[in-house]
This record gives C-alpha cells, sequence and structure tokens, in this order.
C-alpha cells in the first residue's frame, strides 16, 4: 500500500488546533472588525441536504467554519432497538438513502456473523453485484448534484438520466427502485428474476461510454477545472488523523479500499483497479468517483458471468430457524408452518455478542457496530457513517477556499444527511 | 495477533474473529497512543456507547416463562432462551482502531463506566474523535474529560435528557387532528 508523502500536498497539518473540526478567525490574518459571521443552511440548495455551515467572512475568503448537524436525526437506532431482526432490516437502507444497499448489507453482514449462518454463493455474488450498481447510482448522483451546484446544469439531468437506468435494474430485482430490503439475513430475499443478467449487461455496455461523454464535458472544461483544481486541498495524514475514507482518501494519495485490502463477499475474486489520485483537490475527488463508476462496471460485468453459471442455485441458507420456509411448503408441512408463525411473529433469535462489520459503501469506511443480548431485538446498533466523519473535515479542507470555492469543497466530501445524522 | 505490549489492559477478549482489548478507563490514552504510535494503528473508525441498564432482564425462555409470567397475547413475552453473562458496569464505550498499511487490522478497545464516571478523550490522539466523543456524550451520557468543545451535536443544543439510554422513552408526539383546540 503507497503513500504520497504528504508534502506534496501541504507542509504540516492544517487540523484546527483548537477544536479539529471549527476553523477560527486567526487575528494575525483577519481583522476581527472586518468579519461578517453568515449562515448557510439548513435550508440551502447546495449543502446536498440540512446542513448548516456557519462561517466567518472577511470579504470573499473563508476566515472561519464551524458545520452544525443533527437536522435531520430520526432516532433510526433507538427504533431499530424495538424492532425484531428480522423486520428492523427495513431502516437501515434509509440511512444513507444513495448508497441503501451498503447500508442494508452491513447491517445484514454484522447479523451473519454472529449468527455463523453460512450464506449461498449465489447469494454472495448477486449481493456483489447489486453493491456496485449501487455505487454507480451514487456516484451519478453525486456527479449530477456536485455538478449542478457550480453551475455545470446539464450535467445533472444527464447523470439523473443514467441514474434512472440503474433504479430500473434494482426494481427488476426486488421489486423497488430505492430502499430495495433485498437482503435479508442468510442471503437475498428472493432470487434475482431470470433476465436479470441479460438487462445488467445491456446498461453495463452502455455506461462506461457514458462516463466517457461525462469526461468529456467537465474534464477541460475551464471553468470547472478552475473551480476545481487546487481547491480544497487535504493531505494523506490529514485524512488519516481525520478518519477519511473512500474517494477522499483515495483522492489524497492514500491507496486503500476495503474491497481489495480487507476483502469480504467476493471481492477477491473479481478483477478490479483502485484508482488513486495524489493531489487531494476537488478534482482529483471528482476524477476518483469517475474511475470508480468504470471499475465498477467491471466488477459487475465478472458478476454477471458467474451468476449465470449460478441459475438454478439456492439464494438464501436452508436454516429454517432464521429463514423463512418456501411459501409451497406452508401447504404441507406442519415444522414450516410453525417456522413461519415463530418468525414472522417474535422473530428469529441472534446469539449473545458484539460484532463490528465494515464494508466500503460508495463513500468509504461503512460500518455496524451491533450487540445482541441473545434476543429477537437488536440491543444495541450502532452505524459508523462515512458522512459523519467527512463532514469533520470541513475546517480543515475549507482553509484558504473563496466562498464559492466552499460549495465545491463540500460537495467534494460527498455526505449525505441521512447518513450523518441518522 | 497479540497486543500484550499494549498498556492498561485489564481483559483480552477473542470473539467472531475479532479481538477486544478492555483498558482500564484511567489509562486509555496511554493505551491509545501506543497503538496508535507502536501498532500502527493511525484511523479512528468509530467511537460507540452502549447502555446495558437491564441487560438480561427478560428472563428465561420456553413455556416456563418470565418471572412476571407469560402473557399469551404477547408474542415476544416467552423472553430469553438462556440468561447473558452480567457486564461489569452500566456504559460501555467501544473504540474502533483501523490500520491503514501494508497488514491490515482492526482492533476494538473497550472501557467501562458507571452512570457519572468519565473517560478521558481521545481528541489529542485522533482529531477524528471529536464529534464520535461529542454523539456518545449526546445519545448515551458518557462525559469525555478534556474534549475541547463538549455539547450535544445530533439532538437541539438545550435538549434534556440521553436518548439512547435505556430508561429513557421511545417518545413520539401525540397525533394532533384538526378541529380540536
Amino acid at each position: 500500500m503507497t503513500v504520497v508523502p504528504s508534502t506534496r500536498i501541504y507542509e504540516g497539518t492544517r487540523i484546527p488546533p483548537r477544536v479539529p473540526t471549527i476553523l477560527d478567525v486567526d487575528p494575525s490574518k483577519h481583522d476581527p472588525g472586518d468579519i461578517l459571521r453568515v449562515n448557510f443552511g439548513p435550508n440551502h440548495p447546495s449543502t446536498h441536504g440540512v446542513l448548516r455551515l456557519i462561517v466567518d467572512l472577511d470579504g470573499e475568503a473563508i476566515a472561519g467554519i464551524e458545520a452544525v448537524i443533527g437536522y435531520l436525526h430520526t432516532g433510526f437506532e433507538k427504533t431499530m432497538e424495538q424492532k425484531s431482526w428480522w423486520k428492523s432490516v427495513t431502516y437501515p437502507a434509509r440511512i444513507d438513502y444513495l448508497g441503501f444497499h451498503a447500508n442494508e448489507l452491513e447491517y445484514v453482514l454484522a447479523i451473519e456473523k454472529l449468527l455463523g449462518i453460512d450464506v449461498p454463493r449465489r447469494a454472495t455474488w448477486a449481493r456483489m453485484a447489486l453493491a456496485e450498481l449501487n455505487r454507480i447510482h451514487s456516484h451519478l448522483v453525486w456527479l449530477g448534484t456536485a455538478a449542478l451546484e457550480l453551475g455545470a446544469i446539464s450535467m445533472f439531468w444527464y447523470a439523473f438520466d443514467d441514474r434512472d437506468a440503474v433504479l430500473d435494474l434494482f426494481e427488476l430485482a426486488g421489486g423497488t427502485r430505492l430502499h430495495t430490503r433485498y437482503v435479508q439475513a442468510g442471503g437475498l430475499a428472493e432470487d434475482l428474476p431470470p433476465g436479470f443478467t441479460d438487462e445488467v449487461r445491456k446498461f453495463c455496455a452502455a455506461m462506461p461510454k457514458s462516463v466517457d461523454e461525462y469526461e468529456t464535458i467537465l474534464d477541460k472544461q475551464k471553468i470547472w477545472l478552475e473551480r476545481t483544481k487546487g481547491i480544497g486541498l487535504l493531505s494523506a495524514d490529514d485524512a488519516l488523523a481525520l478518519g477519511q475514507s473512500g474517494p477522499v482518501l483515495r483522492a489524497s494519495g492514500v491507496d486503500w479500499d476495503l474491497r481489495k485490502n480487507m476483502p469480504y463477499l467476493a471481492y477477491d475474486e473479481v478483477d478490479f483497479d483502485v484508482p488513486v489520485y495524489a493531489n487531494g483537490d476537488v478534482y482529483d475527488r471528482y476524477k476518483v468517483h469517475m474511475d470508480e463508476m468504470r471499475e465498477s462496471v467491471r466488477i459487475v460485468l465478472q458478476c454477471c458471468d458467474r451468476l449465470d453459471e449460478m441459475e438454478g442455485e439456492p439464494w438464501i441458507a436452508d436454516d429454517r430457524k432464521v429463514v423463512l420456509p418456501p411459501r409451497h411448503e406452508l401447504h404441507t408441512s406442519m415444522e414450516s408452518l410453525i417456522y413461519h408463525f415463530k418468525i414472522v411473529t417474535e422473530g428469529y433469535r441472534v446469539p449473545e455478542g458484539e460484532v463490528y462489520v465494515v464494508i466500503e459503501s460508495p463513500r468509504g469506511e461503512a460500518g455496524c457496530y451491533l450487540v445482541s443480548d441473545g434476543g429477537a431485538r437488536p440491543w444495541r446498533v450502532k452505524f459508523r457513517a462515512p458522512s459523519f466523519a467527512a463532514l469533520q473535515a470541513t475546517a480543515t479542507v475549507v482553509q484558504g477556499a473563496l466562498v464559492a470555492d466552499m460549495v465545491a469543497v463540500a460537495a467534494s466530501l460527498d455526505f449525505i444527511m441521512g447518513d450523518t445524522d441518522r | 495477533m497479540t497486543y500484550e505490549a499494549v498498556p492498561g489492559v485489564v481483559e483480552t477478549r477473542e470473539a467472531f474473529g475479532e479481538t477486544t482489548l478492555v483498558v482500564d478507563p484511567a489509562r486509555l490514552v496511554e493505551a491509545c497512543t501506543h497503538l496508535r504510535d507502536e501498532e500502527g494503528f493511525n484511523l479512528l473508525s468509530d467511537i460507540a456507547a452502549a447502555d446495558y441498564l437491564g441487560w438480561g432482564e427478560q428472563g428465561v425462555a420456553g413455556y416456563i416463562g418470565t418471572a412476571a409470567g407469560r402473557d399469551l397475547h404477547e408474542p415476544g413475552s416467552q423472553g430469553l432462551a438462556h440468561v447473558p453473562a452480567p457486564k461489569p458496569k452500566r456504559f460501555s464505550v467501544s473504540y474502533h482502531l483501523l490500520r491503514v498499511g501494508d497488514v491490515p487490522a482492526r482492533v476494538r478497545v473497550q472501557v467501562w463506566l458507571d452512570d457519572g464516571e468519565a473517560v478521558a478523550t481521545l481528541v489529542p490522539v485522533w482529531p477524528a474523535a471529536d464529534w464520535f466523543e461529542r454523539e456518545a456524550w449526546d445519545m448515551v451520557g458518557v462525559r469525555f474529560e478534556g474534549h475541547p468543545n463538549l455539547v450535544r451535536i445530533l439532538m437541539p443544543d438545550d435538549w434534556e435528557g440521553h436518548p439512547l439510554r435505556k430508561d429513557y422513552p421511545l417518545g413520539g408526539e401525540p397525533v394532533r387532528f384538526s378541529g380540536e383546540d
């Protein structure tokens, strides 16, 4: 694993010394009498949701900043403690509502780790294919909204057009476009429909050309380059100290991707590259996102080939104490009826223990800390939100920026307020 | 993966492929500095606080029922299949560390606290601890000694109570109907 020396980006550390997440006005650089304190948000079209930024401005230069969150806090963790394991799977998807599959996956992987259940390989490969399609989906929305906020309005429509194609694939697989709740403890809730892999291949044939088109629009566009190159610098050391991960960390020169370095599911059996860029600015984060979309298409195509080989295999584990029996059995088998009743009313039990499962969501390191008391409901669920960590870096990356740059920098951190606030 | 050289470790647990180092709260900063500098855990992934009030009080499962009896109208009232081992204190704070490097590794550092006890802040060790500790204070009420800005983060600034505690109600607002006064 290589790390580009951080002195290439800037010397030393830019993490504010008093409070790491609050940039204080430096009286030697800005006359306190010149400072204007402005409130951005929480109702603001460019803050990616309900983020409030309290900004101290000296003219157009940002002298101080503080990010205030909590406007979308809905108490997921407390609510999930009241629901049975089977029913609580609907909640994680709504935390990071763009990378929903990643959240469902990390929660279900944590439950499966505690249960010690074997997941059939068809389910593993299908989960991988859907996770990568979800990554493409999330990056498309990121690209569309980030470009929109900088004024490249047409990008928004092009990206959302492709996004619709991905949502159609999710609808084909799980029945809903978003928040599919397609993963369940033990495997998938239902088998992939016939013809799914053909539809996915059609999408994958068109996707790389779309990415090339987007790069044609933005890569050499003078305004885009002026507004993203050299803006929002973050060195590798500062990024690690601030708990950054995902595209932000990879754009700062750290070659770190959980799919490669700590593989889960079947990521060690697929061929893909991890894009790493060394300048630590907004442009590099954009490039990482674009290259990741291409790599995800590669992974999805490999998953499709393997899924075709596994046609007809089981898509969920055979453990009746955890998994609902197939419906046709309910007519003939008494035991199946009893299992069905017990699982739906009381829910299955998960052995006592605590686990921390982390996966690479489109935003980076997304984890689920799960504590079970051996009962039918989770005792404590804590979601490690990559967006929560990303917003902590705001005070560091925005230094030296102007007000207009702040929007670009905030967008490049790729945060989702549902993920941040839970 | 041995962590014998880490100072302040009271107990080491291995379960589900994960290592948990239970550390004496008074020596937390020492232990974490050692883990960061000597063992190479350069990224703080998460800080999770949990409240264990009422742990294991659901009784014994099966048709024997709970100590208070079994209610046929409550499907989940049979209780637990066995009573889990009691926890040392009411709150646990788990620090999940990650080594981003050539030999990736994860470890959990855990401290146990009673209500009112505080633990030292890890902001000088990993600046990423800032908001995670604020969230643990806000949601569970664990104080972090020396934190530069320990105020509420997810709840409004003037909120009373710590929502993720087990004795905090689920809450909700009464539904208001039009035409009512």
